[in-house]
């Protein structure tokens, strides 16, 4: 009683309906989702220096704290400056860049396959009359990407605050990075050694305590079961503030 | 699956509230067919993401009957699967864009919870057994029972875990308040995964069949 061409025919048919009803709810839902997105963005650097508050204000906060937006290329150099409302240098906004983007095109131009400098932003926070530098990151956990916001006080050395975030770690155990007694280890911990080369931060399985202690200060411990996880945080803050080396290195002798 | 209720019952009313009343109890898609379990072990560790995850559910399951139900007599057999998968996914994915864009935070808490909604067993149980032969009206008012026999078992998992596993209900610290911490109690950190919630449905399963002796098996 149902001939193939009707089942072909019923099928097209309602596959192109569904389409077209997924499509029309997803360019309509879009610049909610959106907005939430930038949202959480903002949220996220405002937590790393210690700022909360409710996302409907998210907005409001971020103009009150983050008084420069920067971006830098992989020599260090800033390309790209927004300040006061409006792009004083450069051609895109900082807090626009897609940071996976960018580590990509770090990863083909190291590889010589392309001569596209990426763009990696910074976020100059004041808070209480003291400056911060928040630096985003973004890395690989062990089920998905993880990222999170390093706020640096203004000696470019001291960690006054961290987020991180994953996309589904497991829970309990790698998902433990997005909660504040891991985070609240960073606090104090210090990027570059007495002679002043970059350490950057381990994350360190067994505990910080298993290292000597003039290195203590450059780690913190890992999660129990969630080693892999931990690792990626590691690789994380190694990778992405390897970036900003020679920038860091260039503003300490200025 | 059973076809526990007959199409052509002349009460209207009396029968659809029995379809809304029997998968509360005597039919519950989890208890009773033991369905959707893997969603009611994942979102159940807070209140809040268990009663959005229950909402999504009945909103799909609803819907998803009254549209099957309304295709039932165009819809051939031999494609009949497809048709009730495409009509889940849309829906699912629907629901996946309105979380996301209206309640991003418990979106992000259940994860791809929303997503696996379309391989949640109770969904397509349902077509299947029910709006594929059923009119509109009685497969919303099925859609809807089924929703609530899963969503009342999700909450009530949900309560205990999150009040014993955290000390919070709805997020607000009622062990806190109550100041049972001072006398030494603590909160229990297996309450907050997933074997437990296993236990929490053996136990309202175990529950339910000392009060319901026909559930009782031989």
């Amino acid at each position: 009683m149902f001939t193939n061409r009707y089942i072909f025919i019923y099928s097209s048919v309602m596959v192109i309906i569904v389409a077209a009803v997924l499509s029309s709810a997803s360019s309509l839902l879009k610049p909610f989702q959106e907005k939430n997105i930038r949202t959480e963005k903002m949220m996220d650097i405002l937590k790393s220096v210690q700022v909360s508050g409710e996302k409907s204000e998210a907005e409001k906060l971020y103009d009150q704290y983050v008084i420069r937006e920067e971006a830098i290329n992989s020599k260090g150099e800033l390309i790209s400056v927004y300040e006061g409302g409006k792009l004083v240098q450069g051609d895109i906004r900082p807090f626009e860049i897609n940071l996976k983007e960018e580590q990509h095109k770090l990863d083909e131009l190291k590889a010589g396959k392309s001569d596209v400098e990426p763009a990696f932003p910074l976020y100059v926070c004041e808070k209480d009359g003291n400056k911060y530098y928040v630096i985003p990151m973004l890395g690989k956990g062990l089920w998905g990407p993880i990222w999170g916001n390093i706020a640096l006080e203004a000696d470019f050395n001291t960690i006054f605050g961290v987020t991180f975030d994953h996309k589904g770690e497991t829970p309990g155990l790698g998902a433990e990075i997005a909660y504040k007694p891991f985070q609240d280890q960073f606090i104090g911990k210090k990027l570059f050694d007495d002679n002043g080369n970059f350490v950057s931060i381990a994350v360190v399985k067994g505990g910080v305590k298993t290292r000597p202690p003039d290195k203590q200060i450059h780690g913190v411990d890992a999660i129990s079961g969630g080693t892999i996880t931990s690792n990626g945080v590691d690789a994380m803050i190694k990778d992405c503030l390897e970036n900003y080396i020679e920038y860091i290195k260039n503003h300490n002798n200025s | 699956m059973s076809a526990e209720v007959s199409p052509k019952e002349p009460l209207f009313s009396a029968k659809n509230k029995k379809l809304l009343a029997v998968p509360l109890n005597r039919e519950n898609p989890i208890t009773v067919q033991v369905l959707g379990i893997c969603s009611a072990l994942a979102v159940t560790v807070k209140l809040e993401p268990a009663v959005v995850m229950s909402i999504s559910v009945i909103a799909v399951l609803a819907f998803a009957n009254v549209i099957i139900s309304l295709l039932r007599n165009t819809i051939a057999p031999r494609i009949r699967i497809i048709v009730q998968l495409v009509v889940i996914a849309a829906l699912v994915i629907l629901v996946d864009q309105i979380l996301k864009a209206f309640a991003y935070e418990v979106s992000k808490q259940l994860s791809v919870f929303v997503g696996l909604i379309i391989t949640n067993c109770i969904i397509m149980g349902r077509l299947e057994a029910f709006a594929m032969g059923n009119k509109p009206w009685p497969s919303f008012m099925d859609g809807i029972g089924n929703g609530a026999g899963y969503a009342w078992i999700l909450i009530v998992v949900a309560f205990f875990r999150e009040l014993l596993g955290s000390g919070t209900v709805w997020g607000l610290p009622v062990m806190e308040k109550v100041g049972i911490y001072n006398i030494g109690y603590t909160n229990n950190g297996l309450m907050i995964l997933p074997p437990m919630a296993l236990i929490i449905v053996g136990i309202i399963i175990w529950v339910q069949r000392s009060k319901n002796k026909e559930l009782i098996e031989d």
